[in-house]
């Protein structure tokens, strides 16, 4: 029997996550689910194992308990080849911008933690020689609206320590990939307008994931017109963006 | 609220659509208005899947939760559509049993329209292949049912078009198959009547349709391609073919809905002669199709509704009993060309014996057609309507959108039963949609 490999989901509640572990385990890697409370994870796990054959297990991890990241990493039965971060937390921007609170939460759930745990199992990967770590970062990373900034700074933290870990990892045979999935179709979403023909849905992602591992790709922006929509954006003079209204 | 039509886009009603993420929330969801039913993936092309107050969307449920690979049996949520399915099951050696004319439905659809395939005539329906179901019922509790427990709830569920409850779950029995392969055999007719013994030959197929030509007329009135398929077995496969082919996503989409100026008597003239005559070419001897095209000829176009325009279009899918199907359909038919403007499709099945107490199947010949939604076509369609029913046939509430409740009460003679048994699951009256207000419900809209 050969050694099958396994892929670490970490937010494994999310719909991108299940779509994410479905696109992996269908391609023969066994997954283990991680999430805040465990338990909720045991209906997708099962449906792995139904539907692919492969092992799916459950694991209990919390973004936002950073001393436990050391002991969480550890504590699995085996290093896995790719480790994947979904974890994210859209919040409300308004409420953000005068409650310190939620605004350390959304900080913290989309740049501190993430970049952490994903920093932690670089170094694992690097001890060992290989690996594969993909971030889910965000096209609001990219530049700061009015509307998101605080997301959108998080992310674009989020989104640079994964470029420098990528340019130190890659000397050591690990692979970093960086996701900007662009408007999704999930319950983070719901309720937003978001634009039809840039929204996808979270297999799409799931898929473009699995891709880009495969292919050791960098950086993927899920929908190809988003890499033009952020090229134009990055692009308008500071005296013009901040008159518009996104 | 938002507006929310069926795949035919006619009517389009205002509804709150939930998407519950859990059991308990679809409960709740139930619990908090007065009229409620559970959607799938929208495919019914009328007022099914549209709650009188509230809908609930059920795709997010799509996990399976079990599967035994020996037996094929099945246990799953009821929002994973058929398609997940095929392609899931499919390279591992099992499919449904029974698959309608698109793969994008919902199991908990297809339950609740107890859908028919091209092997209804021998192996029944959706339903008879389908062991229990978990129902979240309008009174509030959650049970399971099963030919021999809450068996009334069972056949009211099945073929019930969501009305006892919400369906959470199934289980069910997936055939085993040997390829993703269907060995089909093209028989082409003159006639209507040469179509129809062409479709009784073609009994002992596991497989059969026939597409007609609706443009033919006078002596060509009815001629047909008669479609008959078996599931190819591994041995019958080139070496080094691909056991299985997966289906792929549709290639073309209808970008925009196309001004109904489109379709019209020359276009769908041209098409019809075209189409026969290809057809034709390839009949007599056997050749393999992968299960996909011959199952699913239509899922190849995402939105192919948007061909029909804003306006939509209606199917008329009737059933006619065995004796005297022949002058009927050739009546319904004769009337359908004189008018000149009839659909690119029209389909023609025969049915066995149906299993739930609303089940559309009975024991004769189904004929589907699509009309474009314009002119006097509702008028029409009342006038065919009064062929079926004095034949003493009955029309698919999957498909309809507009039949008349004597029409429906004529067709469907068990709805007493249902009534009684839906009561008994919903004494308050929680589940209701569109259809129900509309052909059966004594509160009126």
């Amino acid at each position: 029997m050969t050694s099958r490999k396994t892929v670490l989901v970490l937010g494994g509640s999310s719909d991108i996550a299940r779509a994410t572990a479905r696109a992996f385990a269908k391609a023969g890697y066994d997954v283990q689910l991680a999430g805040r409370d465990a338990a909720v994870l045991e209906p997708d796990a099962a449906d792995l194992r139904a539907r692919y054959n492969v092992e799916a297990s459950r694991w209990t991890f919390d973004v936002l308990d950073t001393a436990s990241f050391e002991t969480f990493a550890s504590g699995l039965p085996a290093l896995p080849d790719v480790v994947i971060s979904i974890v994210g937390l859209l919040g409300a921007q308004e409420s953000a911008q005068s409650d310190l609170e939620h605004a350390t939460t959304i900080m913290r759930s989309n740049y501190e933690g993430p970049a952490l745990i994903l920093g932690l199992f670089a170094e694992k990967f690097l001890a060992r020689g290989y690996g594969t770590i993909v971030g889910v970062s965000s096209v609001a990373g990219d530049r700061g609206r009015a509307s998101n900034y605080v997301y959108g700074s998080a992310k674009a933290g989020f989104s640079a320590f994964l470029s420098g870990l990528r340019a130190r990892a890659s000397r050591g045979g690990v692979h970093i990939v960086t996701v900007k999935p662009g408007f999704v179709r999930t319950k983070m979403t719901e309720g937003m307008k978001l634009i039809g023909p840039l929204t996808v849905e979270a297999q799409v992602v799931g898929d473009a994931i699995l891709n880009a591992v495969q292919r050791r790709t960098d950086v993927v922006y899920v929908s190809g017109k988003w890499r033009l929509v952020m090229l134009i954006i990055k692009a308008l003079p500071e005296a013009i963006f901040k008159k518009l209204k996104f | 609220m938002t507006l929310v039509s069926g795949w035919g886009r006619f009517p389009v009603v205002d509804t709150d659509v939930l998407r519950p993420r859990s059991f308990m929330a679809i409960g709740e969801a139930v619990a908090g208005a007065s009229g409620t039913v559970a959607r799938g993936n929208g495919r019914a092309y009328g007022d099914a899947g549209i709650g009188a107050i509230r809908t609930i969307a059920m795709t997010g449920f799509d996990r399976v939760r079990s599967f035994d690979p020996v037996t094929g049996r099945i246990r799953l949520e009821a929002g994973v559509l058929l398609s997940d399915l095929i392609d899931t099951f499919g390279p591992r050696g099992f499919l449904p049993f029974v698959v309608p004319g698109t793969r994008f439905v919902s199991v908990g659809g297809a339950i609740a329209a107890d859908v028919h395939g091209k092997n209804h005539h021998c192996e029944g329906g959706f339903g008879r292949y389908v062991d229990s179901i978990l129902l979240r019922t309008g009174q509030g509790e959650i049970i399971e049912a099963s030919r021999e427990e809450n068996s009334d709830a069972f056949f009211a569920t099945v073929g019930g078009m969501g009305l006892t409850g919400v369906i959470l779950e199934a289980t069910m029995r997936l055939r085993p198959v040997e390829t993703g392969w269907i060995r089909e055999r093209v028989v082409s007719t003159s006639d209507l009547g040469a179509a129809m013994r062409a479709l009784d030959a073609g009994d002992s197929a596991t497989y059969s349709v026939a597409w007609i030509d609706c443009v033919a007329r006078g002596s060509e009135l009815g001629r047909s391609l008669i479609y008959l398929g078996e599931h190819a077995r591994a041995g019958e496969l080139p070496d080094g073919a691909d056991a299985f082919p997966l289906g792929k996503d549709p290639a073309l989409a209808v970008p925009v809905d196309l001004p109904s100026i489109t379709l019209n008597r020359y276009s769908i003239r041209a098409f019809n002669e075209l189409y026969y005559r290809m057809g034709a070419k390839r009949a007599g001897e056997s050749h393999r199709v992968s299960l996909f095209p011959y199952f699913f000829p239509l899922d190849s176009i995402s939105a192919w509704n948007r061909i029909y325009g804003r306006r939509g279009f209606l199917q008329h899918q009737c059933v006619i009993p065995e004796h005297g199907a022949r002058d009927v359909l050739g009546d319904i038919l004769e009337r359908v060309t004189k008018r000149g403007d009839a659909s690119f499709l029209a389909v023609l099945k025969k049915l066995g014996q149906g299993d739930g107490i609303l089940s559309f199947p009975m024991p004769g010949y189904t004929l589907a057609l699509d009309f474009p939604m314009r002119g006097d076509i509702l008028n029409f369609l009342d006038e065919i309507d009064r062929l079926v029913v004095a034949a003493g046939g009955r029309l698919y509430l999957a498909k309809d959108a507009r039949q008349s409740r004597a029409t429906f009460e004529a067709g469907y003679p068990a709805l007493q039963r249902f009534k009684a048994i839906r009561k008994s699951l919903d004494l308050a009256g929680k589940i209701r949609s569109k259809l129900s207000q509309r052909l059966f419900d004594e509160v009126q809209p």
